[in-house]
């Protein structure tokens, strides 16, 4: 019999029960709670009578709609009405419910995705479920995690399980080694250029290969974050000693004998040598350099050395006229060289790129830099109260401010525009986000998906430029 | 979700072909946290005469006195009568939401938009598919008859009429089951609760710092 890929070891190992229609019934060890997704789930929770089945499965804090500039006065002083109520609703269900919250002031707040983590609140070998679909981050840990929607969220408070159907499994292997200068963001992104934003759909993809082995945890969240914009709902690395070492000290990890049994128990969740997968993709590391999405999709994507497509030489008439409307929106021109897009605003955050390695790579660039006359804001908004506070212990903020970019508070912010950080119409934003939708940073704005260190650079120079000219 | 085995209430005709899902529940309101209270925005634009907006009182605003569920003789109404295509429109569950929450528990039309029919089952109510001669028939006789009540029973798929004529419907079986055991897709779920109880068991033997580690 053939070996087992690490989705599949998951997936076996928390199934319940196969429905008689061929779903499955997986059971969920964790579930992460934010303010978008879950008052009507626990709406529907409270009308039919429920409770959660198990309390001490999930963990909770508000991240979408937050402020991100001074917030002392806390959820009464929310300017928005609507985002004022739902940061409400869900601290009164918590407390109703007895689950565990870090509200929008506590110092642990954050992303869902970066604080969960950050806690240990997510650990190798675990199911997890959040009403978001960037929840495939969480992959990077080795647990198997789903972005679920409303109603899902209640099944899931209601049950601790999940209906759902196997995936057939990916491998993407980028073996050699990463050039100076290029992230983890450069590796997702460029793999989704080459895979297509519906080349994972149906998946779970496991990132494999030297350049996955020795990137940290961050850097595997990152790429796992985008695994959605991939079309997989599932992300994946397999766990190693990297892992392990993360986990250690972490708040809700195991502790003294269980630490020892659980690490005992994570050394198995990997693929093993001879798994099948069903599809395979290679990628050499040598041939990525820093990208620039110049379009509306995250696989409308480019290297920094490259210019904007020219729909003259595409053939496929669909792709034609994906170009065209997406040449219009971005009110760019073909062939237009990627270092020549003039920018008006710059966004270091989401939960895609705030955690504490992408600030630090963030600030090398910019120390001792000014940011550009033409950039009318640059924001850096740390993925969390903790990170917020490490980067501030290592001057990070100092940096920043000194180069003249806004240090906030942290939040989803400009990544989805639910707050008050947006773009205006027309604008063009640098941003390390993981959406380039129309509208997505705000109704007309243009974004363009880089690494912190390229929207570093773009901050200072005022154009997109390869970071690599300024950290020789 | 409420269970549907028999259910006898007064028949409100609601003469109009095609009403979609924003007539139903208009959009101003879709931004809600909630899902309940909607039922006082039931049909907000026919039923009012000024506009309605969120979280506003409807006690003093003006009726449209001539629509059907502002009349005396169909306060209390349970039973909707309606036209083709019943229900068109919106994926959201609101439309269901605000027609449980007025008080409705089953909808009879001779054909409804699929999703709206999907979603009804979700929420226990329970869209009736009949003749249009059997509407026409239904809409004839509530007009005349003042006080005008159907039966509906689930279990022999009949609606049963005040002179005691039964008119079957048919029903696809697991919805059946799940209307009139109250099943939802949760209930569904907590009926394998054995199966998920005994799974926990053992997780809990296998990996014991995932319980009770999170307060
Ligand atoms: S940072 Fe953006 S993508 Fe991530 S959870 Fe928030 S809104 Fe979603």
């Amino acid at each position: 019999m053939a070996g087992q890929t690490l989705y599949d070891k998951l997936f076996e190992s928390h199934l319940v029960r196969t429905n008689e229609d061929g779903s499955s019934l997986i059971y969920i060890d964790r579930q992460v709670l934010h303010e978008v997704t879950s008052p009507q789930a626990f709406e529907g929770l409270r009308l039919a009578g429920r409770k959660p089945w198990r309390v001490d499965a999930n963990i909770a804090t508000p991240d979408h709609n937050v402020p991100t500039t001074e917030r002392s006065g806390g959820v009464d002083e929310i300017v928005d009405p609507v985002s004022k109520i739902q940061v409400k609703t869900l601290d009164e269900n918590c407390d109703e419910f007895g689950i565990l919250e870090f509200k929008m002031n506590d110092h642990r707040q954050g992303i869902v995705h970066v604080m969960a983590p950050e806690q240990g609140a997510i650990l190798p070998g675990s199911t997890a479920v959040c009403g978001d679909s960037h929840t495939a981050t969480l992959g990077a840990l080795g647990a198997l995690a789903h972005g679920i929607g409303t109603s899902e969220v209640e099944h899931v408070l209601a049950t601790q399980c999940l209906i759902t159907k196997q995936m057939r499994n990916m491998l993407i292997r980028v073996d050699g080694e990463l050039g100076l200068g290029v992230t983890p963001k450069d590796v997702v992104l460029h793999v989704i250029g080459v895979i297509g934003t519906a080349g994972g759909t149906g998946y779970a993809i496991e990132f494999g290969g030297d350049v996955f082995r020795a990137m940290s945890m961050e850097g595997r969240m990152t790429v796992c974050n985008m695994a959605i914009e991939a079309g997989a709902r599932v992300g994946l690395v397999s766990v190693d000693q990297i892992t392990i070492d993360y986990f250690e000290g972490r708040p809700f990890s195991p502790k003294g004998e269980h630490w020892d049994a659980a690490v005992a128990e994570w050394s198995s969740l990997v693929s093993d040598t001879d798994a099948e997968f069903d599809a395979v993709v290679e990628i050499n590391a040598a041939d990525i350099e820093p990208q620039v999405t110049w379009g509306t999709s995250p696989e409308m994507v480019v290297g920094i050395s490259g210019q904007v497509p020219n729909p003259d030489a595409e053939k496929d008439k669909v792709k034609v006229d994906g170009i065209n409307r997406a040449l219009k929106y971005m009110g760019l021109q073909a062939d237009q060289k990627i270092t020549d897009i003039q920018l008006d605003r710059v966004f270091i955050g989401s939960c895609t790129n705030s955690r504490i390695e992408d600030l630090r790579d963030a600030a090398k660039v910019v120390e001792g830099r000014k940011v550009a006359e033409n950039i009318i804001q640059a924001l850096v908004v740390p993925g969390s109260g903790l990170v917020k506070a490490q980067a501030e212990k290592e001057g990070l903020d100092k940096i920043f401010v000194a180069a003249g970019l806004e240090w906030r508070e942290p939040g989803c912010s400009m990544c989805l525009a639910m707050n008050p950080d947006k773009l205006g119409n027309g604008e063009h934003c640098a941003s390390t986000s993981n959406r380039n939708f129309e509208g997505r940073q705000g109704f007309g704005g243009r974004t363009h998906l880089v690494s912190p260190a390229m929207a570093a650079a773009a901050a200072v120079t005022g154009h997109f430029i390869d970071v690599r000219e300024l950290i020789k | 979700m409420n269970k549907f085995t028999l259910h006898t209430g007064i028949a409100a005709p609601m003469d109009r072909a095609n009403i979609d899902t924003d007539m139903i529940i208009p959009k101003q309101f879709l931004k809600s946290i909630k899902r309940s209270g909607f039922g006082k925005n039931l049909f907000d634009e026919l039923r009012y005469l000024d506009e309605g907006q969120p979280d506003q009182s409807c006690e003093g605003r003006p009726l449209n006195e001539e629509f059907v569920l502002n009349q005396a003789r169909y306060q209390g109404a349970s039973v909707l009568l309606a036209r083709e295509n019943f229900g068109c429109g919106s994926s959201r569950e609101h439309a269901p939401w605000a027609l449980d929450d007025y008080g409705f528990r089953s909808v009879i039309a001779p054909s409804f938009a699929e999703i709206f029919y999907n979603n009804c089952f979700k929420n226990g109510l329970l869209p009736i598919v009949l003749h249009d001669d059997k509407i026409d028939q239904l809409f004839n006789e509530a007009a005349v008859t003042e006080g005008y009540q159907l039966t509906i029973d689930l279990d022999r798929q009949l609606v049963v009429t005040p002179s005691g004529e039964e008119m079957a419907f048919s029903i696809d079986d697991f919805r059946k089951h799940c209307l009139l055991n109250g099943l939802d897709d949760i209930g569904l779920t907590l009926q394998h609760g054995e199966d998920i109880r005994a799974y926990e068991e053992k997780r809990r033997q296998q990996a014991p710092w995932l319980f009770g580690a999170i307060k």
